[in-house]
């Protein structure tokens, strides 16, 4: 039983295949990485699995439900949750309110509760207020939870990106490039903190990094893109060694 | 329990001053019949300006229709009270003649609101789906139509104008609303709803990831704005008892818009200064004659160098002044302010 399945999932812009008959399955609590040189289409793997493309062909399964060409929005509300490449915080408003914003996704508050203030909705608001600082504190932020998010400084936007998608519950967590534009001791700091985040809510992980270190270093399969399709799936070490992932990135001899 | 006091006490000092302003209370201390006028539009303009802040500055969708809705609230509201008004009244012959009338409009009003809510919603599905520049056009088209179909339902005067209104609207009533808006604006924003909100003007794509559903959050901030906008053109049209189309052209809908620019988008107390503000000069100015709009825009181009953010930013008047850097309520959207 794995919790994503994509079977031949194809994505076509006019006469470009970015993503081309893909199979990719995804096993519980399992850390799945999926590299590739420039313009192989992670990206849009990622960008067809959360609902923000329709593939032109395939099926994508979650959780035992098909969930190809859904909003984007119910498909977190289904278990999803991302990052993104560049960040995308909501730069005005404070860390906390960040993260709020991603419990609200499970929230049962309407306008009227909120205009009338009646009890519920305030229980309501103290339960998130309190989850969300308590997940602040997990993810070390808890003292900036009242800075507004575009001064935090770049490692710790980035770590507050992944707090605030842990926020909506996920089963699943795609995380493209979190690595992008940390110097050494970040991103080993940020290898521990992928791997402590799956040991603590269970979730399973996809990581789209250029970072060769960290996907070698955390993920138990890599699956290695072409041009859209599939070249190699393994373990880290075996995908090292694979004369066509090299070729790859390297360039025929 | 605080929250009533606080009601009953702003009731009741509305009451009071409405008593002294028609010189009613206090014999002797009465205010100049233009001086009072010009309150009671600055009153309606903080209902206005509040609500369409809910929509340009919170939500962040640029919105130049604002002055549409408050036509149909106007008009729809006017028609009710010249056409039931009457049989109305007969109806509540037991009440007071104030509570009747009192009713009415309230009645008025509803129906003003209701209807503005409705085409705020036929507006706002298609309309929503745009964004930026082209959201701004569509609102600014729909605006217009709206006001070009009223002037040809001659049931409402078409041209001519829509007469013989009953002057049911007053000091306290308009205040009253100016109130009841701001309280429910200012709830929506500090509550969940109002934080995906902001979420959606600061980074609509994120905001959806984060499993808001952005197209009805966007739908209903903006059905409530125009409902709001439809309680004030219903509190315009009963104040004046006249109205006509060319009060509500997009002029008036760029009035409003440069009142809570000037203000500050994203601040509800920059709304009420900006309203405020826009409704003084305009007035004051007036001795200036042919120079006054002149002076006017050359005012809103220092302000706009000088302050582009507005005069108040994206804070609140309270975290203004205390001036505190990343205050308890700095931001839009912290819970943290008390109620």
């Amino acid at each position: 039983m794995s919790v994503l399945e994509l079977s031949k999932v194809t994505m076509r812009f006019g006469g470009l295949v970015a993503v081309n008959e893909l199979d990719l399955r995804i096993a519980p609590r399992q850390l799945y990485g999926l590299i590739g040189p420039n313009g192989a289409g992670k990206t849009t793997v990622f960008n067809v699995i959360t609902g923000v493309y329709t593939p032109t062909s395939g099926q994508i399964v979650f959780q035992g439900d098909s969930i190809e060409g859904e909003r984007c929005g119910k498909i977190t509300r289904r278990g999803i949750a991302r990052t993104f490449q560049n960040i995308r915080l909501f730069a005005n408003m404070s860390v906390l309110d960040n993260v709020k914003v991603a419990f609200d996704c499970r929230q049962a508050t309407t306008l009227t509760t909120a205009v009338l203030r009646t009890p519920a909705h305030r229980e309501e608001e103290e339960r998130v207020d309190r989850e969300s600082r308590e997940l602040l504190k997990i993810f070390k932020l808890d003292h900036l939870a009242e800075e507004k998010a575009r001064n935090l400084p770049y490692g710790s936007q980035r770590r507050l990106e992944i707090a605030r998608a842990m926020a909506t519950a996920p089963r699943l967590l795609l995380l493209d490039e979190p690595a992008a534009g940390m110097n050494p001791q970040e991103s080993n700091e940020l290898m521990d903190l992928i791997r402590w985040i799956r040991d603590r809510f269970g979730m399973a992980v996809l990581l789209v990094e250029h970072n060769m270190k960290v996907v070698m270093g955390i993920c138990e399969t890599v699956h290695v893109l072409d041009y859209g399709s599939t070249i190699a799936i393994g373990k880290p070490a075996e995908i090292q060694r694979d004369p066509k992932v090299i070729e790859a990135y390297l360039g025929g001899a | 329990m605080k929250g009533l006091l606080t009601a009953l006490a702003v009731i009741g000092g509305l009451l009071l001053a409405n008593g002294i302003i028609s010189g009613r209370l206090v014999p002797g201390v009465s205010i100049s019949p233009y001086f009072l006028q010009v309150l009671c539009l600055a009153g309606i303009n903080i209902t206005l300006a509040v609500s369409l802040n809910l929509i340009n500055g919170f939500t962040g969708q640029f919105s130049i229709g604002h002055a549409g809705f408050m036509a149909i609230g106007a008009y729809a509201s006017a028609y009710f009270t010249v056409t039931f008004g009457e049989k109305f009244r007969q109806a509540l012959g037991f009440l007071p003649p104030p509570a009747q009338q009192s009713l009415l409009l309230l009645t008025g009003l509803a129906i003003g609101a209701f209807l503005a809510a409705i085409a705020g919603f036929i507006v706002g599905v298609p309309s929503l789906r745009l964004r930026g520049d082209y959201l701004a056009i569509v609102t600014l088209g729909f605006g217009e139509i709206i006001r070009v179909f009223i002037l040809n339902i001659d049931a409402v005067g078409g041209a001519r104008g829509f007469s013989g209104i009953p002057k049911l609207a007053n000091f306290f009533w308009i205040y009253a609303f100016a109130a009841l808006t701001i309280l429910i604006v200012y709830r929506i924003v500090h509550s969940s709803f109002g934080r995906t909100l902001i979420a959606i003007r600061e980074d609509e794509i994120a905001a959806e990831a984060m499993g808001v559903h952005t197209t009805r959050a966007k739908v209903i901030s903006f059905v409530v704005s125009s409902a709001l906008a439809g309680v004030a053109g219903g509190l315009f049209a009963h104040y004046l008892m006249y109205v006509h189309t060319n009060s509500f052209t997009f002029l008036k809908s760029f009035e409003i818009i440069i009142m809570i620019v000037i203000g500050g988008l994203g601040s509800i107390s920059g709304s009420v200064l900006g309203a405020v503000l826009f409704i003084s000069l305009t007035e004051g100015l007036r001795q200036f004659a042919q120079y006054r709009m002149i002076l006017f825009s050359l005012l809103l181009i220092v302000i706009m160098i000088v302050r582009p953010q507005g005069i108040l930013g994206h804070k609140e008047f309270v975290t203004f002044l205390t001036k505190r850097r990343r205050g308890i309520g700095g931001a839009p959207g912290s819970v943290s302010v008390g109620d």
